[in-house]
Protein backbone atom coordinates (compact mmCIF):
# COMPACT_ATOMS: atom_id res chain seq x y z
CA UNK A 1 0.00 0.00 0.00
CA UNK A 2 1.59 3.27 -1.07
CA UNK A 3 1.07 6.60 0.64
CA UNK A 4 -1.55 7.81 -1.82
CA UNK A 5 -3.76 4.80 -1.30
CA UNK A 6 -3.20 5.01 2.43
CA UNK A 7 -4.35 8.62 2.54
CA UNK A 8 -7.29 7.86 0.31
CA UNK A 9 -8.40 5.04 2.60
CA UNK A 10 -7.80 7.19 5.67
CA UNK A 11 -10.26 9.77 4.40
CA UNK A 12 -12.75 7.07 3.44
CA UNK A 13 -12.42 5.58 6.91
CA UNK A 14 -13.03 8.95 8.53
CA UNK A 15 -16.14 9.39 6.44
CA UNK A 16 -17.56 5.96 7.26
CA UNK A 17 -16.57 6.39 10.90
CA UNK A 18 -18.44 9.69 11.01
CA UNK A 19 -21.69 7.97 10.08
CA UNK A 20 -21.20 5.32 12.75
CA UNK A 21 -20.30 8.03 15.26
CA UNK A 22 -23.38 10.13 14.54
CA UNK A 23 -25.66 7.15 14.99
CA UNK A 24 -23.74 5.82 17.99
CA UNK A 25 -24.27 9.09 19.91
CA UNK A 26 -28.01 8.42 19.92
CA UNK A 27 -27.55 4.88 21.23
CA UNK A 28 -25.26 6.03 23.98
CA UNK A 29 -27.39 8.99 25.11
CA UNK A 30 -30.64 7.04 25.24
CA UNK A 31 -28.84 4.29 27.12
CA UNK A 32 -27.52 6.90 29.54
CA UNK A 33 -30.94 8.19 30.53
CA UNK A 34 -33.16 5.11 30.13
CA UNK A 35 -30.70 2.19 30.41
CA UNK A 36 -32.26 1.04 27.16
CA UNK A 37 -30.54 -0.27 24.03
CA UNK A 38 -32.88 1.47 21.63
CA UNK A 39 -32.96 -1.11 18.86
CA UNK A 40 -35.27 1.11 16.84
CA UNK A 41 -32.52 3.72 16.56
CA UNK A 42 -31.10 2.34 13.30
CA UNK A 43 -34.58 2.52 11.83
CA UNK A 44 -34.95 6.14 12.89
CA UNK A 45 -31.88 6.75 10.77
CA UNK A 46 -33.66 5.03 7.86
CA UNK A 47 -36.73 7.19 8.42
CA UNK A 48 -34.57 10.33 8.27
CA UNK A 49 -32.98 9.22 4.99
CA UNK A 50 -36.37 8.33 3.47
CA UNK A 51 -38.03 11.60 4.43
CA UNK A 52 -35.11 13.53 2.98
CA UNK A 53 -35.38 11.44 -0.19
CA UNK A 54 -39.12 12.09 -0.57
CA UNK A 55 -38.74 15.77 0.15
CA UNK A 56 -36.11 16.00 -2.60
CA UNK A 57 -38.34 14.09 -4.99
CA UNK A 58 -41.08 16.64 -4.50
CA UNK A 59 -38.66 19.27 -5.69
CA UNK A 60 -37.36 20.64 -2.39
CA UNK A 61 -33.63 21.44 -2.51
CA UNK A 62 -31.26 19.08 -0.69
CA UNK A 63 -30.48 21.36 2.25
CA UNK A 64 -34.13 22.03 3.06
CA UNK A 65 -34.98 18.36 2.48
CA UNK A 66 -32.30 17.41 4.99
CA UNK A 67 -33.91 19.65 7.58
CA UNK A 68 -37.28 18.02 6.88
CA UNK A 69 -35.65 14.61 7.31
CA UNK A 70 -34.08 15.66 10.61
CA UNK A 71 -37.34 17.12 11.92
CA UNK A 72 -39.30 14.05 10.82
CA UNK A 73 -36.86 11.67 12.47
CA UNK A 74 -36.97 13.77 15.66
CA UNK A 75 -40.77 13.59 15.69
CA UNK A 76 -40.73 9.81 15.17
CA UNK A 77 -38.15 9.60 17.97
CA UNK A 78 -40.36 11.61 20.33
CA UNK A 79 -43.45 9.56 19.40
CA UNK A 80 -41.61 6.27 19.99
CA UNK A 81 -40.69 7.45 23.45
CA UNK A 82 -44.13 8.82 24.33
CA UNK A 83 -46.16 5.93 22.93
CA UNK A 84 -43.92 2.91 23.46
CA UNK A 85 -41.31 3.64 26.13
CA UNK A 86 -42.91 6.11 28.51
CA UNK A 87 -45.65 3.73 29.74
CA UNK A 88 -42.83 1.34 30.68
CA UNK A 89 -40.70 3.69 32.81
CA UNK A 90 -41.33 1.62 35.95
CA UNK A 91 -41.39 -1.74 34.17
CA UNK A 92 -38.45 -4.19 34.09
CA UNK A 93 -35.81 -3.16 31.55
CA UNK A 94 -36.36 -6.34 29.53
CA UNK A 95 -39.90 -5.20 28.65
CA UNK A 96 -38.45 -1.95 27.35
CA UNK A 97 -35.88 -3.81 25.26
CA UNK A 98 -38.47 -6.09 23.69
CA UNK A 99 -40.65 -3.06 22.94
CA UNK A 100 -37.70 -1.39 21.19
CA UNK A 101 -37.23 -4.48 19.00
CA UNK A 102 -40.95 -4.37 18.24
CA UNK A 103 -40.73 -0.72 17.18
CA UNK A 104 -37.79 -1.61 14.99
CA UNK A 105 -39.78 -4.35 13.18
CA UNK A 106 -42.75 -2.04 12.93
CA UNK A 107 -40.83 0.78 11.23
CA UNK A 108 -39.00 -1.59 8.86
CA UNK A 109 -42.18 -3.30 7.77
CA UNK A 110 -44.24 -0.13 7.62
CA UNK A 111 -41.77 1.43 5.22
CA UNK A 112 -41.52 -1.78 3.20
CA UNK A 113 -45.29 -1.94 2.82
CA UNK A 114 -45.61 1.74 2.00
CA UNK A 115 -42.65 2.19 -0.31
CA UNK A 116 -41.52 -1.28 -1.38
CA UNK A 117 -38.29 -3.06 -0.59
CA UNK A 118 -36.47 -2.14 -3.80
CA UNK A 119 -33.53 0.16 -3.07
CA UNK A 120 -34.07 3.69 -4.29
CA UNK A 121 -31.28 5.68 -5.90
CA UNK A 122 -30.39 8.71 -3.80
CA UNK A 123 -29.34 11.63 -5.97
CA UNK A 124 -27.12 13.83 -3.86
CA UNK A 125 -26.43 17.38 -5.07
CA UNK A 126 -23.48 17.65 -7.38
CA UNK A 127 -21.31 19.70 -5.05
CA UNK A 128 -21.22 16.73 -2.66
CA UNK A 129 -20.41 14.03 -5.19
CA UNK A 130 -17.98 15.97 -7.37
CA UNK A 131 -14.61 14.23 -7.57
CA UNK A 132 -11.56 16.29 -6.79
CA UNK A 133 -7.94 15.25 -6.75
CA UNK A 134 -4.97 16.08 -4.61
CA UNK A 135 -1.85 14.74 -6.26
CA UNK A 136 -2.78 11.16 -7.04
CA UNK A 137 -5.69 10.95 -4.63
CA UNK A 138 -9.16 11.09 -6.13
CA UNK A 139 -12.04 11.69 -3.75
CA UNK A 140 -15.64 12.86 -3.78
CA UNK A 141 -15.97 16.06 -1.79
CA UNK A 142 -18.45 14.37 0.53
CA UNK A 143 -15.68 12.39 2.27
CA UNK A 144 -14.20 15.69 3.44
CA UNK A 145 -17.51 17.35 4.27
CA UNK A 146 -18.92 14.42 6.24
CA UNK A 147 -16.16 14.21 8.90
CA UNK A 148 -16.00 18.00 9.15
CA UNK A 149 -19.72 18.33 9.76
CA UNK A 150 -19.59 15.42 12.20
CA UNK A 151 -16.89 17.06 14.32
CA UNK A 152 -18.87 20.30 14.30
CA UNK A 153 -21.99 18.45 15.47
CA UNK A 154 -19.98 16.70 18.17
CA UNK A 155 -18.77 20.08 19.42
CA UNK A 156 -22.38 21.29 19.59
CA UNK A 157 -23.54 18.18 21.45
CA UNK A 158 -20.73 18.50 23.99
CA UNK A 159 -21.53 22.18 24.41
CA UNK A 160 -25.17 21.30 25.13
CA UNK A 161 -24.18 18.56 27.59
CA UNK A 162 -21.64 20.58 29.53
CA UNK A 163 -22.68 24.22 29.20
CA UNK A 164 -26.48 24.28 29.24
CA UNK A 165 -28.79 23.42 32.10
CA UNK A 166 -30.63 20.93 29.91
CA UNK A 167 -27.38 19.17 29.14
CA UNK A 168 -26.48 19.08 32.82
CA UNK A 169 -29.90 17.60 33.51
CA UNK A 170 -29.24 14.92 30.88
CA UNK A 171 -25.99 14.05 32.64
CA UNK A 172 -27.70 14.13 36.03
CA UNK A 173 -30.47 11.89 34.73
CA UNK A 174 -27.89 9.31 33.73
CA UNK A 175 -27.08 9.13 37.41
CA UNK A 176 -30.42 9.25 39.17
CA UNK A 177 -33.91 9.98 37.82
CA UNK A 178 -35.63 10.34 41.22
CA UNK A 179 -33.24 13.02 42.39
CA UNK A 180 -33.58 14.89 39.10
CA UNK A 181 -37.32 15.11 39.77
CA UNK A 182 -36.55 16.46 43.25
CA UNK A 183 -34.82 19.39 41.56
CA UNK A 184 -38.19 20.42 40.12
CA UNK A 185 -37.15 19.08 36.72
CA UNK A 186 -39.65 17.36 34.44
CA UNK A 187 -37.62 14.22 33.71
CA UNK A 188 -39.85 13.24 30.79
CA UNK A 189 -39.05 16.52 29.09
CA UNK A 190 -35.32 15.88 29.48
CA UNK A 191 -35.76 12.38 28.06
CA UNK A 192 -37.63 13.93 25.14
CA UNK A 193 -34.68 16.24 24.48
CA UNK A 194 -32.39 13.20 24.40
CA UNK A 195 -34.62 11.56 21.79
CA UNK A 196 -34.64 14.77 19.74
CA UNK A 197 -30.83 15.01 19.76
CA UNK A 198 -30.29 11.29 19.12
CA UNK A 199 -32.87 11.04 16.32
CA UNK A 200 -31.65 14.21 14.61
CA UNK A 201 -28.08 12.95 14.55
CA UNK A 202 -29.26 9.56 13.28
CA UNK A 203 -31.10 11.28 10.44
CA UNK A 204 -27.95 13.21 9.51
CA UNK A 205 -25.97 9.95 9.64
CA UNK A 206 -28.60 8.29 7.45
CA UNK A 207 -28.45 11.02 4.85
CA UNK A 208 -24.64 10.88 4.84
CA UNK A 209 -24.96 7.15 4.26
CA UNK A 210 -27.42 7.73 1.43
CA UNK A 211 -25.10 10.30 -0.14
CA UNK A 212 -22.11 7.93 0.04
CA UNK A 213 -23.68 4.70 -1.19
CA UNK A 214 -26.00 6.22 -2.87
CA UNK A 215 -29.16 4.25 -2.32
CA UNK A 216 -31.68 3.72 0.45
CA UNK A 217 -34.02 0.89 1.40
CA UNK A 218 -36.29 0.18 4.38
CA UNK A 219 -33.83 -2.29 5.91
CA UNK A 220 -30.74 -0.06 5.61
CA UNK A 221 -30.89 0.73 9.33
CA UNK A 222 -30.40 -2.84 10.51
CA UNK A 223 -26.74 -3.52 9.84
CA UNK A 224 -25.61 0.11 10.07
CA UNK A 225 -27.55 0.43 13.32
CA UNK A 226 -25.99 -2.72 14.73
CA UNK A 227 -22.52 -1.52 13.82
CA UNK A 228 -23.16 1.90 15.33
CA UNK A 229 -24.37 0.11 18.44
CA UNK A 230 -21.13 -1.90 18.42
CA UNK A 231 -19.27 1.41 18.13
CA UNK A 232 -21.12 2.82 21.14
CA UNK A 233 -20.28 -0.23 23.26
CA UNK A 234 -16.71 -0.27 21.97
CA UNK A 235 -16.24 3.36 23.00
CA UNK A 236 -17.99 2.81 26.32
CA UNK A 237 -21.76 3.05 26.35
CA UNK A 238 -23.02 6.13 28.15
CA UNK A 239 -20.09 8.22 26.95
CA UNK A 240 -20.65 10.57 24.00
CA UNK A 241 -16.92 10.96 23.41
CA UNK A 242 -16.63 7.18 23.52
CA UNK A 243 -19.33 6.77 20.88
CA UNK A 244 -17.38 9.03 18.54
CA UNK A 245 -14.07 7.27 19.21
CA UNK A 246 -15.75 3.89 18.74
CA UNK A 247 -17.38 5.03 15.52
CA UNK A 248 -14.11 6.20 14.02
CA UNK A 249 -12.23 3.07 15.10
CA UNK A 250 -14.86 0.93 13.44
CA UNK A 251 -14.85 3.04 10.27
CA UNK A 252 -11.08 2.94 9.91
CA UNK A 253 -10.87 -0.78 10.65
CA UNK A 254 -13.53 -1.69 8.15
CA UNK A 255 -11.96 0.36 5.36
CA UNK A 256 -8.40 -0.74 6.02
CA UNK A 257 -9.19 -4.41 6.40
CA UNK A 258 -10.86 -4.39 3.02
CA UNK A 259 -8.05 -2.33 1.47
CA UNK A 260 -5.28 -4.53 2.80
CA UNK A 261 -6.97 -7.90 2.49
CA UNK A 262 -9.40 -7.58 -0.41
CA UNK A 263 -10.12 -11.29 -0.21
CA UNK A 264 -11.65 -10.69 3.24
CA UNK A 265 -13.97 -8.01 1.85
CA UNK A 266 -16.99 -10.26 2.21
CA UNK A 267 -16.38 -10.46 5.96
CA UNK A 268 -16.09 -6.74 6.54
CA UNK A 269 -19.29 -6.54 8.57
CA UNK A 270 -17.97 -9.27 10.87
CA UNK A 271 -14.94 -7.16 11.80
CA UNK A 272 -17.01 -4.67 13.74
CA UNK A 273 -18.23 -7.41 16.01
CA UNK A 274 -14.87 -9.19 16.18
CA UNK A 275 -13.37 -5.92 17.35
CA UNK A 276 -16.15 -5.42 19.83
CA UNK A 277 -15.61 -8.85 21.39
CA UNK A 278 -11.88 -8.26 21.57
CA UNK A 279 -12.18 -4.92 23.39
CA UNK A 280 -14.86 -6.18 25.75
CA UNK A 281 -12.66 -9.13 26.73
CA UNK A 282 -10.00 -6.76 28.01
CA UNK A 283 -12.06 -3.73 29.00
CA UNK A 284 -15.69 -4.63 29.65
CA UNK A 285 -16.71 -0.97 30.10
CA UNK A 286 -15.39 -0.03 26.64
CA UNK A 287 -12.58 2.35 25.78
CA UNK A 288 -13.86 5.51 27.47
CA UNK A 289 -16.62 3.99 29.52
CA UNK A 290 -16.77 3.96 33.27
CA UNK A 291 -18.85 2.12 35.75
CA UNK A 292 -22.31 3.05 34.52
CA UNK A 293 -23.79 3.31 37.96
CA UNK A 294 -21.60 6.37 38.24
CA UNK A 295 -23.58 7.77 35.32
CA UNK A 296 -20.78 9.21 33.28
CA UNK A 297 -21.41 11.01 30.03
CA UNK B 1 -47.94 25.07 56.19
CA UNK B 2 -48.04 21.32 55.61
CA UNK B 3 -50.98 19.14 56.61
CA UNK B 4 -50.83 15.41 56.07
CA UNK B 5 -53.98 13.36 56.57
CA UNK B 6 -54.39 9.60 56.76
CA UNK B 7 -51.23 8.96 54.72
CA UNK B 8 -50.80 5.31 53.79
CA UNK B 9 -48.00 3.66 51.82
CA UNK B 10 -48.00 0.01 50.80
CA UNK B 11 -45.20 -1.87 49.06
CA UNK B 12 -47.08 -4.84 47.67
CA UNK B 13 -48.59 -6.56 50.70
CA UNK B 14 -46.30 -4.79 53.15
CA UNK B 15 -47.70 -1.71 54.83
CA UNK B 16 -44.90 0.83 55.36
CA UNK B 17 -47.03 3.74 56.57
CA UNK B 18 -50.47 3.10 58.09
CA UNK B 19 -52.62 6.18 57.92
CA UNK B 20 -50.65 8.88 59.73
CA UNK B 21 -51.47 12.55 60.33
CA UNK B 22 -48.77 15.23 60.46
CA UNK B 23 -48.83 18.97 60.79
CA UNK B 24 -45.99 21.42 60.24
CA UNK B 25 -46.62 25.06 61.18
CA UNK B 26 -44.81 28.03 59.66
CA UNK B 27 -41.66 29.07 61.50
CA UNK B 28 -41.11 25.73 63.21
CA UNK B 29 -38.94 22.65 62.98
CA UNK B 30 -40.94 19.46 63.26
CA UNK B 31 -39.15 16.17 63.60
CA UNK B 32 -40.26 12.68 62.77
CA UNK B 33 -38.22 10.17 64.75
CA UNK B 34 -38.30 6.41 64.86
CA UNK B 35 -36.27 3.27 64.45
CA UNK B 36 -34.88 1.94 61.20
CA UNK B 37 -37.73 0.74 59.00
CA UNK B 38 -40.44 2.57 60.94
CA UNK B 39 -41.59 4.28 57.73
CA UNK B 40 -39.88 7.68 58.03
CA UNK B 41 -38.37 7.80 54.55
CA UNK B 42 -41.53 6.34 53.01
CA UNK B 43 -43.50 9.17 54.60
CA UNK B 44 -41.31 11.85 53.01
CA UNK B 45 -41.23 10.09 49.64
CA UNK B 46 -45.01 9.79 49.74
CA UNK B 47 -45.44 13.50 50.48
CA UNK B 48 -43.53 14.38 47.28
CA UNK B 49 -45.18 11.51 45.36
CA UNK B 50 -41.98 9.57 44.74
CA UNK B 51 -43.86 6.45 45.90
CA UNK B 52 -47.52 5.47 45.51
CA UNK B 53 -49.69 6.52 48.42
CA UNK B 54 -53.21 7.24 49.57
CA UNK B 55 -54.32 10.03 51.86
CA UNK B 56 -54.21 13.77 51.47
CA UNK B 57 -51.35 16.26 51.59
CA UNK B 58 -52.14 19.97 51.77
CA UNK B 59 -49.22 22.33 51.29
CA UNK B 60 -49.78 26.03 51.86
CA UNK B 61 -53.49 25.63 51.30
CA UNK B 62 -53.16 23.66 48.08
CA UNK B 63 -53.86 19.95 47.67
CA UNK B 64 -50.65 18.38 46.34
CA UNK B 65 -51.73 14.76 46.87
CA UNK B 66 -51.87 14.00 43.15
CA UNK B 67 -49.25 16.44 41.89
CA UNK B 68 -46.17 15.17 40.00
CA UNK B 69 -42.94 15.28 42.03
CA UNK B 70 -41.29 18.01 39.96
CA UNK B 71 -44.37 20.19 40.24
CA UNK B 72 -44.49 19.83 44.02
CA UNK B 73 -40.88 21.01 44.16
CA UNK B 74 -41.64 23.89 41.78
CA UNK B 75 -44.47 24.73 44.13
CA UNK B 76 -42.01 25.33 46.97
CA UNK B 77 -41.73 22.06 48.90
CA UNK B 78 -38.20 20.69 48.67
CA UNK B 79 -36.80 17.37 49.89
CA UNK B 80 -33.17 16.64 50.72
CA UNK B 81 -33.19 12.88 50.15
CA UNK B 82 -31.73 10.18 52.33
CA UNK B 83 -28.11 9.47 51.42
CA UNK B 84 -27.84 13.03 50.02
CA UNK B 85 -28.01 11.84 46.38
CA UNK B 86 -25.50 14.35 45.11
CA UNK B 87 -24.99 14.11 41.34
CA UNK B 88 -21.52 12.67 41.76
CA UNK B 89 -20.66 13.14 38.08
CA UNK B 90 -21.53 16.84 38.16
CA UNK B 91 -19.39 19.55 39.74
CA UNK B 92 -20.44 21.35 42.92
CA UNK B 93 -21.51 24.35 40.87
CA UNK B 94 -23.44 22.18 38.40
CA UNK B 95 -25.23 20.48 41.29
CA UNK B 96 -26.35 23.89 42.50
CA UNK B 97 -27.35 24.81 38.95
CA UNK B 98 -29.63 21.77 38.89
CA UNK B 99 -31.21 22.89 42.14
CA UNK B 100 -32.00 26.24 40.50
CA UNK B 101 -33.31 24.65 37.30
CA UNK B 102 -36.48 26.72 37.41
CA UNK B 103 -34.82 29.88 38.79
CA UNK B 104 -32.45 30.90 36.02
CA UNK B 105 -32.48 34.58 36.81
CA UNK B 106 -31.80 34.07 40.53
CA UNK B 107 -29.09 31.46 40.10
CA UNK B 108 -26.14 33.69 40.87
CA UNK B 109 -27.59 35.43 43.89
CA UNK B 110 -28.87 32.13 45.33
CA UNK B 111 -25.53 30.47 44.70
CA UNK B 112 -23.69 33.26 46.48
CA UNK B 113 -26.01 32.84 49.44
CA UNK B 114 -25.29 29.11 49.54
CA UNK B 115 -21.53 29.73 49.37
CA UNK B 116 -21.91 32.23 52.18
CA UNK B 117 -23.70 29.66 54.29
CA UNK B 118 -21.30 26.87 53.32
CA UNK B 119 -17.88 28.46 52.73
CA UNK B 120 -16.38 24.99 52.41
CA UNK B 121 -18.26 24.43 49.16
CA UNK B 122 -16.91 27.62 47.65
CA UNK B 123 -13.39 26.22 47.62
CA UNK B 124 -14.56 23.24 45.59
CA UNK B 125 -16.90 24.70 42.98
CA UNK B 126 -15.32 22.87 40.07
CA UNK B 127 -14.80 19.57 41.84
CA UNK B 128 -17.02 16.60 41.02
CA UNK B 129 -19.69 16.04 43.66
CA UNK B 130 -18.45 12.48 44.16
CA UNK B 131 -15.08 13.69 45.46
CA UNK B 132 -16.57 15.57 48.42
CA UNK B 133 -16.55 14.22 51.97
CA UNK B 134 -19.81 13.06 53.53
CA UNK B 135 -20.30 16.28 55.44
CA UNK B 136 -19.59 18.43 52.39
CA UNK B 137 -22.03 16.33 50.37
CA UNK B 138 -24.71 16.91 52.98
CA UNK B 139 -24.05 20.64 52.86
CA UNK B 140 -24.21 20.55 49.07
CA UNK B 141 -27.48 18.60 49.23
CA UNK B 142 -29.02 21.20 51.55
CA UNK B 143 -27.58 24.04 49.47
CA UNK B 144 -28.91 22.45 46.30
CA UNK B 145 -32.38 22.21 47.82
CA UNK B 146 -32.23 25.87 48.86
CA UNK B 147 -31.48 26.83 45.25
CA UNK B 148 -35.11 26.19 44.36
CA UNK B 149 -36.16 28.92 46.82
CA UNK B 150 -38.33 26.49 48.78
CA UNK B 151 -41.05 27.71 51.11
CA UNK B 152 -40.60 24.56 53.17
CA UNK B 153 -37.79 22.05 53.47
CA UNK B 154 -37.87 18.36 54.31
CA UNK B 155 -34.64 16.67 55.35
CA UNK B 156 -34.21 12.90 55.37
CA UNK B 157 -31.56 11.69 57.85
CA UNK B 158 -29.07 14.53 57.38
CA UNK B 159 -26.83 13.05 60.10
CA UNK B 160 -26.51 9.66 58.43
CA UNK B 161 -22.91 8.47 58.35
CA UNK B 162 -21.40 11.75 59.54
CA UNK B 163 -18.85 12.34 62.29
CA UNK B 164 -20.30 13.88 65.51
CA UNK B 165 -18.53 17.20 64.94
CA UNK B 166 -19.96 17.48 61.43
CA UNK B 167 -23.42 16.50 62.69
CA UNK B 168 -23.51 19.42 65.09
CA UNK B 169 -22.35 21.71 62.29
CA UNK B 170 -25.16 20.50 60.01
CA UNK B 171 -27.75 20.79 62.77
CA UNK B 172 -26.62 24.32 63.53
CA UNK B 173 -27.27 25.22 59.89
CA UNK B 174 -30.70 23.60 60.03
CA UNK B 175 -31.57 25.68 63.11
CA UNK B 176 -30.50 28.85 61.31
CA UNK B 177 -32.79 28.00 58.39
CA UNK B 178 -35.84 27.79 60.62
CA UNK B 179 -36.41 31.54 60.76
CA UNK B 180 -36.85 31.61 56.95
CA UNK B 181 -38.55 28.34 56.18
CA UNK B 182 -40.33 25.66 58.21
CA UNK B 183 -38.59 22.29 58.30
CA UNK B 184 -39.74 18.70 58.55
CA UNK B 185 -36.76 16.76 59.82
CA UNK B 186 -36.63 12.97 59.71
CA UNK B 187 -33.96 11.54 62.00
CA UNK B 188 -32.75 8.36 63.58
CA UNK B 189 -30.56 10.50 65.77
CA UNK B 190 -33.55 11.34 67.98
CA UNK B 191 -31.64 13.26 70.63
CA UNK B 192 -30.03 15.71 68.22
CA UNK B 193 -33.29 16.15 66.33
CA UNK B 194 -35.48 16.77 69.38
CA UNK B 195 -32.96 19.29 70.72
CA UNK B 196 -33.44 21.63 67.76
CA UNK B 197 -37.09 20.82 67.00
CA UNK B 198 -40.24 22.55 68.25
CA UNK B 199 -42.50 19.58 67.86
CA UNK B 200 -41.95 15.85 67.43
CA UNK B 201 -43.73 12.78 66.13
CA UNK B 202 -42.65 9.27 67.02
CA UNK B 203 -43.18 6.75 64.26
CA UNK B 204 -43.43 3.08 65.16
CA UNK B 205 -44.19 0.36 62.60
CA UNK B 206 -45.79 2.86 60.26
CA UNK B 207 -48.02 4.50 62.86
CA UNK B 208 -47.60 7.58 65.01
CA UNK B 209 -47.29 6.24 68.54
CA UNK B 210 -46.73 9.60 70.22
CA UNK B 211 -46.55 13.27 69.41
CA UNK B 212 -45.86 16.26 71.59
CA UNK B 213 -43.72 19.36 71.96
CA UNK B 214 -40.10 18.36 71.43
CA UNK B 215 -39.00 19.29 74.95
CA UNK B 216 -41.75 17.12 76.42
CA UNK B 217 -40.65 14.18 74.26
CA UNK B 218 -37.07 14.68 75.46
CA UNK B 219 -38.37 14.26 78.98
CA UNK B 220 -40.74 11.40 78.19
CA UNK B 221 -39.65 8.14 79.85
CA UNK B 222 -40.82 5.91 77.04
CA UNK B 223 -39.03 7.99 74.39
CA UNK B 224 -35.91 8.12 76.55
CA UNK B 225 -35.88 4.36 76.94
CA UNK B 226 -36.53 3.56 73.31
CA UNK B 227 -34.73 6.25 71.34
CA UNK B 228 -32.42 8.19 73.58
CA UNK B 229 -30.48 5.31 75.09
CA UNK B 230 -32.03 5.51 78.59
Amino acid sequence: MNLDIFLQQLVNGASLGSMYALIAIGYTMVYGVLRLINFAHGDIMMVGAFLTFFAMQSGIPFEAALIIGIAGAAIIGILTDKIAYKPLREAPKISLLITAIGISFFLENLFTVLFGSTPKAFKAPEYLTKIFHLGNIYLPISVIIIPTVTLLILAIVLWILYKTKYGMAIRALAFDIQTVKLMGIDADKIIMIVFIIGSSLAAIGGVFYAVSYPSIDPLMGIIVGLKAFAAAVLGGIGSVGGAVVGGFILGFTEIFVVAMFPELGGYKDAFAFFFLILVLLFKPTGIMGQDLERGRF
Amino acid sequence: MLKVNDLTVNYGVIAAVRGIDLNVKAGTIVTLIGANGAGKTSTLNAIVNSVKKSGSVIFDGIDISKMATHKIVKHGLSLVPEGRKIFINLTVEENLRMGAFNNDEDFESLRNLVYEKFPRLKQKINQAGGTLSGGEQQMLAIGRALMSKPRMLMLDEPSLGLAPKIISEVFEIITELKSDIPILLVEQNAFAALKIADYGYVLENGSISLHDAAKNLLGNDEVRAKYLGG
